[in-house]
């Protein structure tokens, strides 16, 4: 359950950022998660509540755009859509695909008032 | 408060307004990891200014990680400097099996937590002295899926698999396994009772990450233990050539 730690990131990145910025009340926080970096947007939603309770980001909306994975052979050059479980390349069979997106666990914007 | 880590504890409050405000959009674009990674960028140049081999043991619990230690510490510790941070839930089980060894070990016990982040490594260290070490081994909680996700500042992921788990695990936890630089295959003396295919491990292992370095061994009877001390040894090796 790392997510209760990344979900924990989200709250103290966001709420530093709307304090830095004046802001008084954080109305959403948008983040990004790759479906390759190994965290379940379910589960941070699940621990989203709790840990923005008494913080600038009670009551507000966590909105998640999940990014596809994408992958490129190191052999044939070809890039393909993959997941956390594509090992090789669909085109000639070879491993060690390079991930090109897909890890990303950042938060993007705060919508503020 | 930790004045490098900024750890204490932080709230704060809002007043609820009953009149509407326009909202306004603020671009952050900050990694969620950043902060561990920034405390593990702290710690690889502590490490780095010691010369400091340090690994990060990974696995599900039971594989025998710390029973690899303890017998790779009673046979190297006349040729390097060791300390061990030893990473559990709870009890200090595992750095009394490791003091008895005459290491320095110290306990880190995350309570709920279900893996070692750089924060507590790097409080962790501080109960060593870091100038006599060559290497460092740091046991994470036995978990083989939130750990993959924090650098610690080690130079390798170490991933323990035993015979007894099941050849498949590499394709089971693939993020553990591709995020290490070493697979140690655990308990082989067992192999003539198990079903287990070594072969077909050693496959998934590769299919998972061709980068990773593969040695099969037993602490139990010490066979294979040789290539993973030449691995270790020319990893220290490495650290002393550098300038």
């Amino acid at each position: 359950m790392h997510e209760l730690g990344i979900t924990q990131s989200i709250v103290d990145i966001a709420a530093r950022t709307a304090r830095d910025q004046g802001a008084e009340r954080i109305v959403s926080v948008t983040v990004e998660i790759g479906s390759l970096s190994g965290v379940i947007p379910d589960a941070v939603e699940f621990c989203f509540e709790a840990c923005s309770q008494g913080t600038l980001l009670e009551g507000s909306r966590l909105l998640i755009e999940q990014i596809p994975g994408r992958g490129r052979c190191p052999e044939c050059g070809a890039e393909n859509d993959i997941d956390a479980y594509s090992f090789s390349c669909p085109a000639c069979g070879a491993l060690g695909l390079e991930r090109l997106q897909g890890e990303e666990l950042r938060i993007k914007e705060l919508e503020v008032d | 408060m930790c004045l490098d880590c900024g750890c204490a504890e932080r709230t704060e409050h809002h007043h609820h307004h009953d009149h509407d405000h326009d909202t306004r959009t603020i671009r952050v674009e900050e990694d969620l990891l950043a902060k561990n990674d920034r405390l593990a960028a702290g710690n690889r140049a502590r490490f780095a200014a010691h010369r400091l081999l340090v690994l990060n043991l990974v696995s599900s619990p039971g594989s025998g990680k710390t029973s690899i230690l303890e017998r790779s510490l009673r046979d190297l510790s006349g040729e390097f400097g060791f300390a061990v941070l030893e990473g559990d839930q709870q009890t200090a089980n595992d750095a009394d099996r490791i003091a008895a060894t005459g290491v320095p070990a110290h306990q880190i016990n995350t309570g709920a937590g279900c893996h070692l982040d750089a924060h507590m490594v790097g409080h962790g260290v501080d109960h060593f002295d870091l100038a006599p070490l060559d290497i460092l081994m740091i046991e994470n909680v036995g978990n083989l899926v939130c750990p993959a996700s924090f650098d610690l500042g080690e130079d390798h992921k170490v991933a323990v698999l035993s015979v007894t788990e099941g050849e498949d695990k590499p394709l089971k936890y693939p993020h553990m396994f591709r995020a290490a630089d070493l697979v140690l295959i655990n308990k082989i003396d067992l192999l003539p009772y198990l079903d287990f295919d070594l072969e077909k491990c050693r496959d998934m292992a590769r299919h998972v990450n061709p980068d990773a370095k593969i040695l099969e061994l037993s602490c139990k009877s010490g066979e294979g233990m040789d290539a993973w001390y030449a691995w270790l040894r020319a990893g220290v090796d490495g650290k002393r050539k550098q300038a």
